[in-house]
């Protein structure tokens, strides 16, 4: 044997011989050199801004590991929740309008109560109803047409006249004018509630279900958010949220700030931009490390040590007296709303709140991937898999593009072979993330970072 | 009378002659889920993306033969490149099942995990489509646009409203009648039908009576990836041909073969035409019917309608959630295959 083919084993039965902890601090190391050659090489402008986003990716990883991991639950409706957090983030910090709110407040608040009187009163005559045979469908249906009737009756005068209120620059309720931190709280609550309405019909059934369910709900989320104009402003989107962080004007006309900027040798819009970046990144740290903390908690309590049982043997777990669907709920319940909380965080990041931008690939695969790259039942490979798997998701785009250029330089320039695909370089995200996916799956579907054996 | 005839020509030509062929759209896509189910054992989150590919071949070859001077006026030349669709569908599950599925099978995995497999291979399968055909609308459809024209089916009859077919609503219900006749012919009478249906009932069983599962499995590709591309061309012909449309299509197949109870075709039939005419009338605007039926105005001006079509894939979820939480078998439960 050749001393080349020797050294790369050698070198792989060091790494072996790492404790799982070293191994797993290399690892984060690693990833941070990633962020820092970013920093170096392109500017720390931009790899605040991606660490600023592998923070938020964390946080929906974290949330989809606790379902995933914890539990052995499928969602396929990340994005329905995070777009729920996020019009936390509108309903919370956006001032009201008070026209809207005199057009026809009154109104959708009325409907939207009748609503909800008709939902439980259809569900408790459903439950009462068991021994009526036929009449139990007709009275149910009944009380459903005629509540969603009264309640599109009163509804749809009001929108209408919200919807006209200076709709260029309104045309919705507002919101409670609340600092908008606080709702990235609300966002976890928002994105809970609906989680427990899908949770309660699908769960308990085959697996499929929960997964087709997810998949609806969060599509359907996104068309109320996109043509309910009267709450969200629909496709016209919502901007300028308020900040949790000082603005850039700001900074910039502060004299201590100007000579900080001196100091530090940077122009004073980069250094601006910069310390903003810095403040949000502080913020979700915090938040992820919270996070973090109480899941890890939680895994290592008996409660975590029972979600261990129910997932990787349920009949077990049922037979010693454990609620399986219960729990079940409870833990899909937690990681919708821990996803929630990162929704809302993120169009706090942005400053606004775009319905359109909510893509299924985006915000439910690319999280998925992130989980399952990371290490599925681990909370550090999921926090780790939204590192990496974010780093790569923006800095995919110019490798492929830069591969493609490579692999069709032998064509001459204008080549239609070589136009075409250029041009669609911009789709080989959705094939690498695929690629990535199966690979994982099949190679090490452990994960980078594997779930510890306790 | 005659007003009671208009509105009932009126709901023909908006639910009924619609509903037919979106139902029949719908009823292939949700079998070719529901064979898989029943033999494979997971939900293919794929299967739209397959369609969607089927169907990216079969325009392509259609604008091949169009180029070529071939066609068969006044039926669309798409139905000439069906075969070249079908078969780089066929070619493109069969490479899937290989490469991909025939390791977790091996390894029993559970079907959560061939879930998760699944959505990958829509990634994979999308970004291909993409990457060949790009994002953009596709109009595939020539030949004869209409069987009976609005303006001609008026002035025969005297009516004020028209009933419209098209072409395409014709040739859907005409070919999905032949696939499914042939579909169930070949379940319930061929040997290779039959070995499916024991597999599909009773795994270890068939195996022990000598049944090869990489035959039946293979065999289950095949049907699936033949409906898909149908489906996938009928809708595209009928609609327009868009990747992204293919994977909202996904909910209402889900949705039908749920509905008729997973794993059992004649339900995957029967659930696509529920949830094809309860989106047609629920998001249909009642506004004239009720003019023909009780005179203008009379419930106020307002469209009447149970629901805006921006929410027509909510109805699908509607109707799936209360099938799941009154009866989550399906209407035709506890027969498969």
């Amino acid at each position: 044997m050749t001393k080349s083919a020797k050294t790369p084993g050698l070198a792989r039965q060091q790494i072996a011989r790492l404790t799982p902890s070293q191994r797993n601090i290399l690892l984060f190391a690693g990833m941070g050199l990633l962020l820092i050659i970013v920093g170096v090489v392109q500017s720390w402008n931009v790899a605040f801004s991606i660490l600023n986003m592998c923070l938020i990716s964390a946080i929906m990883a974290l949330g989809v590991n606790i379902q995933w991991g914890y539990a052995g639950l499928f969602n396929v409706g990340i994005m329905g929740f995070a777009a729920l957090g996020g019009l936390a983030a509108v309903v919370v910090s956006m001032p009201p309008v008070e026209a809207a709110w005199a057009a026809g407040g009154l109104g959708v608040v009325a409907g939207l109560a009748i609503g909800i009187v008709t939902l439980l009163a259809s569900m408790l005559i459903w439950r009462r109803g068991q021994g009526w045979g036929r009449w139990r469908y007709a009275v149910t249906g009944g009380v459903v047409v005629a509540g969603y009737v009264l309640m599109r009756m009163l509804i749809d005068p009001s929108t209408m006249a919200i919807e006209a209120v200076d709709s260029a620059r309104t045309g919705y309720l507002g919101g409670l004018g609340l600092p908008i931190m606080l709702s990235w709280v609300v966002g976890g609550l928002f994105a809970a509630a609906a989680a427990w309405v899908v949770g309660k019909i699908s769960l308990g059934l085959r697996a499929d279900y929960l997964a087709i369910a997810t998949l609806g709900i969060s599509e359907i989320i996104i068309y109320v958010l996109k043509f309910e104009d009267w709450l969200s402003r629909g496709v016209k989107n919502v901007n300028g949220l308020p900040r949790p962080v000082p603005y850039e004007v700001d900074l910039q006309n502060n004299s201590w700030f100007v000579a900080l900027a001196e100091d530090m040798n940077l122009p004073l819009v980069d250094a601006s931009s910069l310390v903003v970046k810095i403040c949000y990144a502080l913020l979700f740290t915090v938040v992820l490390l919270a996070i973090l903390w109480l899941s890890e908690t939680a895994l290592r309590s008996p409660w975590g040590r029972m979600m261990r049982a129910i997932r990787d043997n349920e009949t077990a777990a049922n037979a010693m007296g454990k609620n399986v669907t219960r729990q079940h709920l409870l833990v899909f319940v937690l990681g919708s709303a821990v996803i929630g909380i990162a929704g809302a965080m993120l169009v706090t990041l942005d400053g606004q709140f775009t319905p359109t931008s909510y893509q299924p690939l985006r915000f439910t695969f690319l999280i998925w991937v992130m989980v399952i790259a990371g290490g599925s039942g681990n909370n550090w490979g999921a926090v780790l898999g939204g590192f990496l798997i974010w780093f790569f998701w923006i800095e995919a785009e110019p490798i492929g593009l830069w591969f493609i250029d490579v692999l069709t330089s032998g064509l001459p320039p204008g080549h239609w072979l070589r136009l075409h695909l250029l041009e669609s370089a911009a789709h080989t995200r959705l094939m690498t993330m695929g690629v990535i996916l199966l690979l994982v799956l099949r190679f090490s579907p452990r994960g980078l970072i594997p779930e510890a054996r306790r | 009378m005659e007003s009671a005839l208009n509105a009932l020509i009126l709901i023909g030509n908006y639910i009924v002659v619609p509903g037919l062929a979106y139902g029949c759209q719908l009823a292939l896509g949700a079998l070719g889920v529901t064979m898989i189910y029943a033999v494979l054992r997971f939900s293919n989150f794929g299967h739209g993306e397959i369609m969607s590919f089927g169907t990216m071949l079969v325009i392509l070859a259609t604008f091949a033969l169009q180029s070529a001077g071939l066609s068969i006026a006044p039926l669309p030349t798409a139905l000439l490149a069906l075969p070249a669709g079908i078969i780089g569908a066929i070619g493109l599950c069969l490479l899937l099942d290989r490469y991909v599925y025939k390791f977790y099978r091996q390894q029993r995995a559970s079907p959560v995990i061939y879930l998760i497999v699944s959505i990958g291979t829509m990634f994979i399968i999308g970004g291909l489509i993409r990457f060949i055909i790009g994002p953009q609308d596709r109009n595939f459809a020539d030949g004869e646009r209409f069987i009976v024209k609005a303006s001609v089916f008026k002035a025969n009859t005297g009516f004020s409203e028209g009933l419209a077919v098209k072409t395409a609503q014709g040739v859907t219900v005409l070919t999905t009648f032949a696939v499914v006749g042939l579909v169930f012919w070949f379940l319930n009478y061929t040997r290779t039908g039959k070995s499916m249906r024991a597999f599909a009932d009773n795994e270890d069983l068939a195996l022990l009576s000598g049944i090869d599962p990489d035959r039946v499995v293979r065999i289950t590709w095949i049907i699936t990836a033949v409906l898909a591309t149908i489906a996938g061309t009928l809708y595209g012909l009928d609609k327009s041909y868009k990747p992204l449309v293919y994977l909202h299509l996904l909910l209402p197949i889900f949705a039908a073969a749920i509905v008729g109870g997973v794993g059992n075709p004649l339900g995957a039939i029967a659930g696509g035409f529920v949830i094809a005419f309860s989106e047609l009338a629920i998001t249909f605007a009642y506004k004239k019917v009720a003019g023909y039926l009780i005179g203008d105005g009379v419930l106020g001006d307002g469209l009447l309608q149970l629901l805006s079509t921006d929410y027509k894939f909510a109805v699908s979820f509607l109707i799936l959630v209360v099938v799941l939480l009154v009866k989550p078998t399906g209407i035709f439960s506890g027969k498969t295959l």
